[in-house]
């Protein structure tokens, strides 16, 4: 306690922590303003900050710039515009999804600048310094020095919170973003343009991002991951501001500096131990923001229930038992088929892929049923690997079963207080969940105790697992048993329920269907499973692999595969492993698989039902329509004659089969439905499509194999879609163009009265 | 006595959406409750069904108070409804929807019920068809065989003729007055006054948020207030 | 001859799959004030949302002052001048009254003018400029949301329910500020339930049922007698008793 009377201590830690709550401040209002505009929570705005921080470097301190040029080419210029772009064309296709589709989109922001940014800024250590504003500066204040840097960002702060304060109730644009909010119809029956003032919202959010990423790089250097996550901690307050008020936003993020600031200056150490009961307590100071979160959170008010069922684009069938099984058995035979022909390697990333894959699967109950979405199955997963290393019994069937029923009693405990809520703030409710677990469970001595550990492979009576292939052959097996339960699930009483869950929270309710306990065992069996992906890895790990970081391309790939199939979970967790694949094949491609799986899922606003149901509609046109079947394999055992007498190469093979198979096979049915000018063309594109697939020497052609295969997806997503647009039989509709009465664009009064003249409007 | 209300208010903002109204639903009897848009009559079945909590007032059913229960015990206790805005559960099949409420309600054989719900009400052949598909006639209908499906004692029907043609409106009619006999306490929201007037045993109109007439219907339709709320002022 | 300020050809209209309006034909001629009634669930609000740009119809025309605008959004049709004041509260609810009128402002017509003319007709409102508006009474909230339609000189006035769960004074009140506007030559739709309200504001009148139109013609020639027949569903058969004692007996559920 006589540490409190030092004043000088005092004011310098109370300096030091409303400084760093200004950063969270500028963070957090960006969020609050794009988010309260549009609807969507911006889980890659703290990425957008980071983006920003490096390219500052790079103009600041890499090229020389003078700092204020930097500074409005970045923050006033490039970010602005980046937000915008945002908006304008990806944001604004998501009209009509669910809550988790439009999470997903941000996640998938959120992995391609991060990906981006390891691109173009390789981690290395040999970077030019970032250097503070003014470095080396103090101002003298109240007895103590002040960096200039740290009172430059008060200043930042107290400066964007008066600009806010000014522009949401003093210019017609800011009330106009408020309108907005409060009733996006009548804004436009009042004649606003909700579009453009969301555009305007995400450039500014983007800005402000920007300008917090350049403050907090000043403190922290420029490394990546702890800059994206340092923003994360800026979430919570804006969580405290309800993702609504700006005054309790920026109150909260200086309450969140000052308990950082306050904890490292007179708890740490001293009334809190390092250790305690033999648990390390490092992990403690950085969690405080994610703690403030987590219980921002949980004391939210209940939201009401919402009536009035809304109509969502995604399309799910319910999975038929003969189609599941045989594909369960078709899985596991080409597994066991293609195994003898791997490389060591290949079969690790298969492994890979199927651990992915696994964990993919997690969400399907719960996020493709049930319609929650969680950002912490690779937690769950590495809580399952621990579970199978510490447990007795050596990695036996019971081992595993013991881990499954730990791991999901603790997803049950996790959910319980975290139910109240739903969307975006159980989504971020696991988020915090995830961090908290990375920084204060994965660190400690008796779960990864020197930053490894053996997860015992899955010891099977009279079946010996010990080499790479057997445990690839393992992992099918499960992916197809957990599969097969799942399939199970869906089609049991628990599984409507949770489809019920997802459609109509007011009818499940008032039909006597207890939503909390649904929505418990949804996440008991989801982290259940995804223990599986930890606990059957059956090799050595370390805690990176289930940081929350990891988790986000997880949901993003299982999503745009399809979260609601398990067809849908293998894809999403093959895509992953295969941009790892992709690696393997050719070094040049890694920084292209780096931003892969986040251009992948931006494109989910046009297709989101995920591409396995995509695929799956296609080819269900062809179902009892033997002829076009017959074709079909007719036309594949054509390609495989030509390759099998030498007459196309090996690559020529594969390009010629892919097209076939996904661009002229789902095109069939329309190219047979009739004869005409639009047929013949469509007819003529997919011929030319299928030769140049066969007939060009792609092995020659192209020059790597990491190449060929980007070419190939080119060519497939060229050739059918094109096919699929020519055969497009639905009427194009154009509206009317109203521009003689001013019926889009505002007209000066002059041209007003001159059209409406001509037109005869006036009165 | 199956359901009272006591003296319910409520208010959203400045405005008072129900004020003061008690009222009774009996077993045995179909209960209408009609009234201009804007009177509060969905906002009282949000009441009745645990949605809203009203801002004073009670809700008693069969003696016990439900005014602080959460809306799935109270459809435990047995009160049903349905919605205004249709509620389906859109990516199930018609079948499953109304199969999931029995499973729900602990039924045994929640197929068969299902099964037999939906030929009472009428929709035969479509069972196996995702319910987001369904005209908005026979969406009500499933609805009403779901709300069924958990054997309540109180139904509420929220517009269920909205939507329905003729014929189906007149099945309905049929159904209705067939479940009053069979004991179950039917409130029913319905601007089809035809309907109205054919199936209701007591009729209450609603208008501003007040009770302002309540009897037989032939009697509230000769009521002037009722006229009056109707027409609006001369 | 000059083409009519507001018309729907053949329009059918709803959401998703299911159709509320079926082929409905729509003329209201400059100056004209036009009543739209009909019981609820008739397709009184769709016929509104489509003359405002709301919804698009499925098939069917829209046409402004002659001209096809089928498919332009609501906000190119408002900032034009077709005004449209909606169901429920018009209103932002968490902005104060002046930064509701500053919203009306989007047409053209400067905050001042908006805020001149609105106190002028409203001195109520004049004394709450600062207060929020869903604070507000709902007689001073719908006096609000009429205020925009006043304030931004529209050539066409679209009105959704004005009288909804208001008192008859209040909504007698706004009603004579409809005729005074009326008066001064611009065009308005009237969506009604309190026929009778509006009956003595309106030149025209079209009763709409099911999705469809039902009768049309000048007011003079509808009585009470036949809207009451429509309201309260007395007069579809010949025998207006109610019959109660032939419903079926129990078990009779079978279809």
């Amino acid at each position: 306690m006589l540490a409190l009377l030092d004043v000088d201590k005092l004011l310098t830690f109370t300096i030091i922590g409303l400084s760093t709550g200004a950063i969270y401040a500028i963070i957090a209002a960006g969020l609050v303003v794009t988010y309260t505009t549009s609807g969507i929570f911006n889980l890659a705005h703290g990425a957008t900050g980071m983006l920003a921080a490096f390219t500052y470097w790079q103009f600041r301190f890499a090229w020389g710039w003078p700092a204020p040029v930097a500074l409005v080419v970045v923050l006033l210029m490039l970010c602005p515009l980046f937000g915008a772009a945002t908006e304008r064309f990806i944001m604004r296709g998501l009209k009509g999804t669910t809550e988790v589709i439009r999470l997903t989109v941000t996640v998938a922001l959120f992995a391609g600048m991060l990906g981006l940014a390891n691109w173009i800024w390789p981690p290395d250590g040999s970077r030019v310094a970032f250097r503070r504003f003014f470095e080396g500066n103090t101002v003298p204040l109240g007895g103590i020095n002040v960096s200039w840097h740290r009172v430059i960002t008060l200043a930042c702060a107290v400066l964007v919170a008066a600009a806010l304060r000014y522009i949401m109730f003093r210019s017609r644009a800011g009330v106009t973003m408020r309108a907005v909010v409060d009733d996006r119809d009548l804004a436009e029956l009042n004649g606003g343009r909700p579009d453009r003032v969301a555009m305007l919202a995400w450039a500014l959010g983007a800005g402000l991002a920007g300008l917090a990423g350049v403050l907090l790089a000043g403190e922290q250097q420029l490394n990546i991951e702890p800059l994206v996550l340092l923003v994360i901690n800026a979430y919570a307050a804006a969580i405290l501001g309800r993702l609504r008020s700006l005054p309790w936003t920026f109150a909260g993020a200086a309450l969140l500096g000052l308990l950082d600031s306050y904890y490292l200056g007179y708890l740490d150490g001293r009334i809190i131990p390092s250790t305690m009961f033999g648990f390390s307590l490092n992990g403690l100071r950085a969690s405080i923001p994610i703690i403030v979160l987590f219980i921002a959170l949980v004391a939210m008010p209940v939201s009401r229930l919402r009536v009035g069922a809304v109509r969502f684009r995604e399309k799910h069938r319910e999975p038929v038992w003969s189609t599941s099984l045989l594909g369960a058995v078709l899985l596991v035979t080409f597994v066991i088929a293609i195994s003898g022909m791997l490389t060591r390697a290949n079969t690790l990333l298969a492994i890979n892929g199927f651990v992915f894959a696994i964990a993919a699967l997690s969400l399907v109950p719960l996020t493709g049923y049930a319609g929650q979405l969680s950002l912490a199955p690779m937690t769950f997963a590495g809580l399952g690997a621990i579970a199978m290393a510490k447990l007795p019994g050596n990695g036996s069937i019971l081992t595993l079963a013991g881990a499954i029923l730990i791991v999901a009693g603790i997803g049950a405990i996790v959910a319980l207080p975290a139910l109240r809520l739903s969307g975006v703030y159980l989504a971020l409710a696991t988020a915090a969940f995830a961090v908290l677990v990375s920084k204060l469970v994965f660190n400690q001595r008796q779960t990864f105790q020197t930053g490894n550990i053996d997860v015992p492979t899955l010891a099977i009576p009279f079946v010996d697992i010990g080499s790479p292939r057997s445990r690839l052959i393992l992992l099918s097996v499960a992916f197809a048993v957990l599969g097969l339960c799942i399939v199970a699930l869906r089609r049991s009483p628990l599984g409507r329920r949770l489809i019920a869950l997802k459609d109509s929270q007011a009818a499940a309710a008032t039909l006597g269907m207890n939503l909390t306990a649904t929505k418990v065992a949804a996440f008991a069996i989801s982290a259940g499973i995804a223990a599986c992906a930890g606990a059957l890895v059956g090799d050595k790990v370390s805690p990176q692999q289930y940081d929350f970081l990891q988790s986000l391309p997880v949901v993003l790939l299982a999503v745009v595969g399809g979260v609601a199939s398990v067809a849908g979970a293998l894809l999403g967790g093959m895509l992953l492993g295969g941009s790892l694949v992709l690696v393997i094949l050719a070094p040049a491609m890694t920084n292209i698989s780096k931003v892969l799986p986040g251009a992948i899922g931006i494109t989910l606003g046009r297709n989101p039902s995920g591409a396995s149901e995509q695929i799956a509609e296609n080819f269900r046109a062809l179902a009892g329509r033997w002829g076009l079947i017959s074709v079909a394999v007719a036309g594949g055992t054509g390609v495989w004659f030509l390759a099998n007498r030498g007459i196309i190469s090996n690559w020529s093979f594969v390009f010629a089969i892919a097209v076939w198979t996904l661009g002229v096979v789902p095109n069939l049915p329309a190219l047979a439905e009739r004869f005409d000018r639009r047929t013949v063309s469509a007819g003529i594109w997919l011929a030319a499509g299928m030769a140049a697939a066969a007939f060009i020497d792609w092995g020659t052609a192209v020059g790597s194999s990491g190449w060929r295969l980007l070419v190939l997806i080119a060519v497939v997503f060229t050739i059918g879609p094109i096919g699929e647009r020519l055969l497009d039989r639905s009427p194009r509709v154009r509206p009317g163009s109203p521009d003689a009465i001013g019926l889009t664009d505002d007209l000066t009064p002059l041209e007003v009265e001159d059209a409406e003249r001509r037109i005869g409007v006036v009165l | 006595m199956a359901l009272e209300l006591k003296s319910i208010s409520v208010s959203f903002g400045g405005v008072m959406a129900v004020s003061e109204v008690s009222l009774a639903l009996e077993p045995g009897r179909v209960t209408g409750l009609i009234g201009p848009n804007g009177a509060g009559k969905t906002t009282l079945f949000n009441v009745v069904s645990g949605i809203i909590s009203p801002n004073s007032g009670r809700v008693i059913l069969d003696g016990h108070d439900l005014t602080s229960t959460p809306p799935h015990r109270r459809a435990r206790r047995g009160v049903a409804r349905t919605f205004q805005r249709l509620e389906l559960f859109g990516s199930l099949s018609v079948l499953d929807n109304v199969r999931v409420a029995a499973e729900i309600a602990g039924r045994e054989r929640p197929d068969v019920v299902a099964a037999n719900l939906l030929e009472q009400v009428g929709i035969t052949g479509r069972a196996d068809s995702v319910a987001a598909d369904l005209s908005t006639g026979s969406a009500r209908l499933v609805e009403v065989a779901r709300a069924l499906a958990i054997q309540p004692k109180v139904l509420l029907l929220d517009e269920p003729a909205s939507g329905l043609d003729e014929d189906e409106t007149l099945r309905l009619g049929r159904l209705l007055r067939g479940l009053a006999a069979d004991g179950l306490a039917v409130f029913l929201v319905e601007h089809d006054m035809e309907l109205v007037m054919d199936v209701c045993d007591v009729l209450h109109v609603l208008d501003l948020g007040r009770l302002i007439a309540s009897g037989s219907p032939d009697v509230v339709r000769r009521d002037p207030a009722v006229v009056q709320a109707y027409l609006g002022v001369a | 001859m000059r083409p009519p300020i507001l018309e729907l050809r053949g329009v059918s209209a709803g959401y998703g799959a299911i159709e509320v309006l079926h082929d409905v034909d729509l003329v209201i001629e400059r100056g004209q004030v036009v009543a739209l009634l009909g019981p609820n669930g008739a397709g009184k609000t769709t016929t509104i949302r489509v003359a405002s740009g709301q919804v698009r119809p499925t098939t069917g025309f829209l046409h402004v002052a002659g001209r096809d605008v089928t498919g332009v959004s609501a906000g190119a049709l408002a900032r034009a001048g077709v005004c449209t004041i909606p169901e429920g509260r018009g209103i932002f609810a968490n902005l104060t009254v002046r930064e509701n009128l500053w919203m009306a402002t989007h047409g053209g017509p400067s905050l001042g003018e908006v805020e001149e003319c609105t106190y002028a007709r409203f001195p109520r409102l004049a004394e709450r400029r600062t207060q929020v508006a869903g604070t507000m009474s709902g007689g001073e909230q719908q006096m609000l949301a009429l205020a925009r339609g006043l304030a931004v000189d529209p050539v066409m006035l679209l009105l959704d329910e004005l009288s909804m769960g208001l008192a008859p004074k209040i909504v007698a009140e706004l009603y004579e500020q409809v005729a005074a506007i009326a008066s001064e030559g611009v065009s308005v739709l009237v969506v009604e339930q309190f026929a009778r309200t509006v009956l003595g504001v309106a030149d025209h009148t079209i009763l709409l049922a099911n999705g469809m139109v039902r009768w049309s013609g000048a007011t003079a020639d509808i009585g009470d007698t036949a809207l009451a027949e429509v309201y309260l569903g007395q007069g579809r058969s010949a025998d207006p008793t109610p019959d109660t004692t032939t419903s079926p007996s129990p078990g009779g559920t079978a279809p």
